[in-house]
This record gives structure tokens, C-alpha cells and sequence, in this order.
């Protein structure tokens, strides 16, 4: 047994849960700061992104090494490519979370008005989404991946439905398109997570099945299901 | 006798691991395992062969084509049959003692074993390299001359054509082209391997077998026969059994997983190495057991 890659790929998966955690208490810090329209805690936000971002290097790093010095194949090299796409989308949403909580200050600094979209639905959808997502890469599920991607059309319909919504209120009251715009990019902010969510589930499906799902998920279920059936 | 059958050349088969012989296979295995005859396509094909040392089944059950002009990897554990198959292929093992075969192995559709075949026909059409070099105690220009004088009369010119031509292909040819005459003996480890696959390509082979051939080699030596295989193949059929994972995936076009005399797993080595379907070859090539 190759003891030395086994304990390096146990090493980054830990790793990449750390990062996990941290993306995933940003992101809910971001909701909280927006809920409250707390400017300190969107800083916090802000400032411990870059603690995420100093962890993705470290991440990709770890990588290149395991790549370099142990050459995996078939499982192995399965589990590193995820982690190093994972890595990626992690840091992304992370980045994401922050431009949320920027919206913080540009809302506050405006007259309140109605939130056009139903905020809490599709803030707790994001955030199970990426829970679920990291689940499914612990415990190499398929099912659970293959659900996060059938939820992303949950989170899509009530980011077009925003929009319509910003539409109509902003021809009502010209004078709230400046916030309603911020809540719109809130809006397609959290549909972002959300698409990124879905790949992060995607990858956890080639590293279980090694089928590339991302442009025709219905065949990639379809074909795991006939996996399974075998 | 000519053979034929459906080609399953693009697939990658999951066969049982338990000894096929004895066991019923699981459905997709029965699939890939029709005993059906082998492909016109593949140089070299085996349909329920199996090998026996006294009572030991050393090789269970194979089933296997290996395409012609293509490169297959032969991997296993220590023990587990691959060096023993890849010897029949040329009737090495006629000479152990206990040693029998059924089922059938073929080349080009003729069974290898058949009583009236000239088995020094056979050595000619297939060539074998070792894992640990073998020049004859003969200068460079006559190790590759020996066995084509053997095929009878020819003329100087020809022979001196057919040594350059071969030291040519085998990559040693400007190395050596000005010491022909000296012994063979003086030559590093690596050239005295490429010297014996130039040996062997001196009598035209139409399959090249390569019993670990680097494993007694530096990695720059190593380089180069590896480039050799490269060049060789598409001219000549060639199955090369290795321990060595990545020289596997780097040489050859498919791969064959044996374990405890099974054939377990073969298809395309990019399968193979990426996405194995069965769990023993998964473990195998991570390095999580043999």
C-alpha cells in the first residue's frame, strides 16, 4: 500500500474541508449582515475572504505536489483533479459571499424598500445547496450530488422572478431603482452560489463515476442509474 | 484454421476475479467472455487458455486479443501469471518441465500450439526481449546477424543492410555504427537492451513480447527504449509486461490486469488508468495492493 499518497490525500481532503467550513460560515455571516444591515459584520466578511483565498493557494499547492511527486491514476487521480476544480469553485463563492456583503453598506445608504424576492427561501436553498454539495464530495454520493443540480433551477426561477419583480417595482417608483438594482445583485449573486454549487456536485460525480456531467446532466443521471442497476 | 469473431477491441471488460474456470461469471463478464474465435484483426488472440505447472493453474481461463500494430501492457502482481502467458506466446515455456496448456492461443488466427507447427517459425515471427539484457558473448555486427544467417545463405550486402536497417530502428545505430566489430559485452546496459530488441527485429518479427525491459535499466536508458516501443509500434505488435505503472500507461494502448492467474480487466490503457471497472484493478494501480 502507498502509504505516503494515502496520507497526502487524507492530509488534502482535510484541508479542503477547512476551506469548505470557512466558505460556508462566510457565506451564512453574509446572509446574517444582510438580514441585519450590519456593516461590521460585512466587513468581517470581507477580511476573513482573504483568509479563503490564502487557503486555495495552499490547496492547489498541495496539488501540484501530489500530482508531481506521487503521479496518481484512476481513484486517486479522480479524487485530486475534484479537489483542485472544487478548490476553485470554493473560492469563488467565497468571493461571491463578500460582494454580498458589500451590498450591506449601498442598501442602508438608500430609502428601504420591499425586498423583491423572498429572501429567506432563497438564501436558505443557497446556503442547503452547498452544505449538501461538500456532503456529497465526504461521502463520494451521487444521489445527493444529483440532487444539488436539480436544485438549482429552484434558485434560478426566483432570480428571474427578482428581476421581474425589480422591473415592476422601479417603473412604480423610479426612485427606488438604486436599491432595488443592489437587491437584484444580491439576487444574482446567490444564483451564482447556486450554479456553483451545482459544479462543485458535478465534479463530485466524475470523481465517483468519472462522467463528465457538466453539459447533460439528464444523461449523466441516466447512465449512473444504469450503473447502479448493473 | 482461421478465426473470427465480434470485435472487442474498444471496450474495456471487468472479468471475475475468482477463477473462472470453476466460477460462473457475473452477466457483463459473460458478455466479454464469449469463447467465440478471435478477431482477424488481432495479431495475437487467446480464448480459455490456460497454463498449468504440475497442479498449479499458473494462467486461468484468458481470454484476450492483442490488436495488431498496437502496444498492450501486461500488469499483475508477482506471481500472478502475466510473465507465464507472455511466454507462450512463443512457446518459451515448452522447455519447463510439468508445463502444459488448453484452450486455444493464436497467432494470426493459427494456433501456436498445434503439433506440426515449426516452432522455429514462430520464434522468428515472434521475438522476445528480457528483463535483463542478453548479447551474445559476439561483436555488435554479429549479434544482430545471427539470426538471419540462421534463415540461411545471404549475401554481405544484404546482411550489412539488414544490421544497419535494424541498429537503425532500434535507436543504436549512430552509437555503435563505428565499433560494428567490437564486443558486444562493452556496450552499457541500456544499448545492450536496445541491441537485443535490434536482434530481434533483424529476423522480421510480426510480434515483439518485452519481458520487463527496463527493470534492469537507468531512467535515461529507460527513455529510450521507452521511445523505442513508440516508434516500433504500428510496424509490430508488441506486448510488453511491467511492474512499473506509469511505464504502462506512458507505452502501451491497452492494458491487461492479471491477478492470481486471472485475466481481470483489459481495455484501453487510457480507461484503464483513469476509470478501471473493477475494484481489484483500481486497487491495484493506486498502489493499494501487489
Amino acid at each position: 500500500m502507498n502509504s505516503h499518497l494515502v496520507r497526502d490525500l487524507e492530509a488534502l481532503k482535510k484541508r479542503l474541508l477547512t476551506l469548505a467550513m470557512r466558505v460556508e460560515e462566510n457565506m451564512l455571516k453574509s446572509v446574517r449582515s444582510l438580514r441585519a444591515m450590519s456593516e461590521n459584520m460585512a466587513d468581517e466578511v470581507v477580511v476573513s475572504d482573504k483568509l479563503i483565498d490564502s487557503l486555495e493557494v495552499d490547496i492547489e499547492e498541495d496539488c501540484m505536489k501530489i500530482l508531481a511527486l506521487h503521479q496518481p491514476v484512476a481513484s486517486d487521480l479522480r479524487f485530486v483533479i475534484t479537489v483542485l476544480k472544487i478548490n476553485g469553485e470554493l473560492e469563488h463563492i467565497g468571493d461571491v459571499a463578500a460582494n454580498i456583503a458589500k451590498r450591506v453598506g449601498y442598501i442602508r445608504a438608500e430609502d428601504k424598500v420591499e425586498i423583491p424576492f423572498d429572501f429567506e427561501t432563497m438564501t436558505t436553498r443557497t446556503v442547503y445547496m452547498l452544505k449538501t454539495a461538500i456532503d456529497a464530495f465526504l461521502r463520494q454520493d451521487s444521489a445527493l450530488a444529483l440532487g444539488v443540480c436539480s436544485d438549482d433551477e429552484i434558485v434560478d426561477m426566483a432570480n428571474r422572478e427578482c428581476y421581474s419583480k425589480v422591473r415592476e417595482i422601479i417603473s412604480k417608483n423610479p426612485k427606488s431603482a438604486m436599491c432595488c438594482i443592489n437587491w437584484l445583485l444580491v439576487s444574482k449573486s446567490l444564483e451564482r452560489i447556486a450554479d456553483m454549487c451545482t459544479n462543485i456536485a458535478e465534479d463530485v460525480i466524475y470523481m465517483r463515476h468519472s462522467i463528465i456531467a457538466r453539459h447533460n446532466i439528464k444523461a449523466a443521471s441516466e447512465q449512473i442509474r444504469g450503473e447502479s442497476e448493473e | 484454421m482461421i478465426l473470427t469473431m465480434e470485435n472487442p477491441k474498444e471496450k474495456t471488460r471487468c472479468f471475475a476475479q475468482e477463477d473462472t474456470a470453476a466460477a460462473p461469471l457475473s452477466g457483463a463478464a459473460q458478455k466479454a467472455k464469449k469463447t467465440d474465435l478471435p478477431v482477424p484483426e488481432a495479431a495475437v488472440s487467446a480464448r480459455g487458455f490456460c497454463v498449468n505447472y504440475g497442479s498449479f493453474k499458473a494462467v486461468k481461463n484468458v481470454d484476450i486479443d492483442f490488436s495488431r500494430g498496437r502496444v498492450t501492457a501486461i500488469i499483475g502482481p508477482s506471481g500472478c501469471g502475466k510473465s507465464t502467458f507472455l511466454r507462450c506466446i512463443n512457446r518459451m515455456n515448452d522447455f519447463v518441465d510439468g508445463c502444459t496448456t488448453s484452450g486455444l492461443l493464436a497467432l494470426d488466427g493459427v494456433n501456436i500450439f498445434h503439433k506440426r507447427l515449426d516452432v522455429v517459425e514462430l520464434r522468428r515471427r515472434v521475438g522476445m526481449v528480457f528483463q535483463r539484457p542478453n548479447p551474445f558473448p559476439k561483436s555488435i555486427y554479429d549479434n544482430i546477424a545471427y539470426g538471419v544467417r540462421l534463415q540461411g545463405r545471404i549475401a554481405r550486402s544484404e546482411l550489412d543492410e539488414i544490421v544497419e536497417l535494424s541498429l537503425r530502428r532500434a535507436a543504436l545505430w549512430d552509437e555503435v555504427k563505428d565499433r560494428l566489430s567490437s564486443s558486444a559485452l562493452g556496450l552499457s546496459g541500456g544499448q545492450q537492451q536496445r541491441l537485443c530488441i535490434a536482434r530481434a527485429l533483424a529476423v522480421k518479427p510480426e510480434v515483439l513480447l518485452m519481458d520487463e525491459p527496463c527493470s534492469a535499466l537507468d531512467p535515461k536508458s529507460t527513455a529510450r527504449v521507452e521511445e523505442l516501443i513508440g516508434t516500433l509500434s504500428g510496424d509490430y505488435t508488441i506486448a510488453i509486461v511491467t511492474h512499473n505503472m506509469q511505464q504502462a500507461s506512458r507505452v502501451s494502448d491497452f492494458t491487461a490486469f492479471f491477478y492470481e492467474g486471472n485475466l481481470v480487466e483489459f481495455g484501453k490503457t487510457s480507461d484503464i488508468f483513469t476509470n478501471p471497472k473493477c475494484e481489484a484493478t483500481n486497487d491495484y494501480i493506486t498502489g493499494r495492493f501487489g
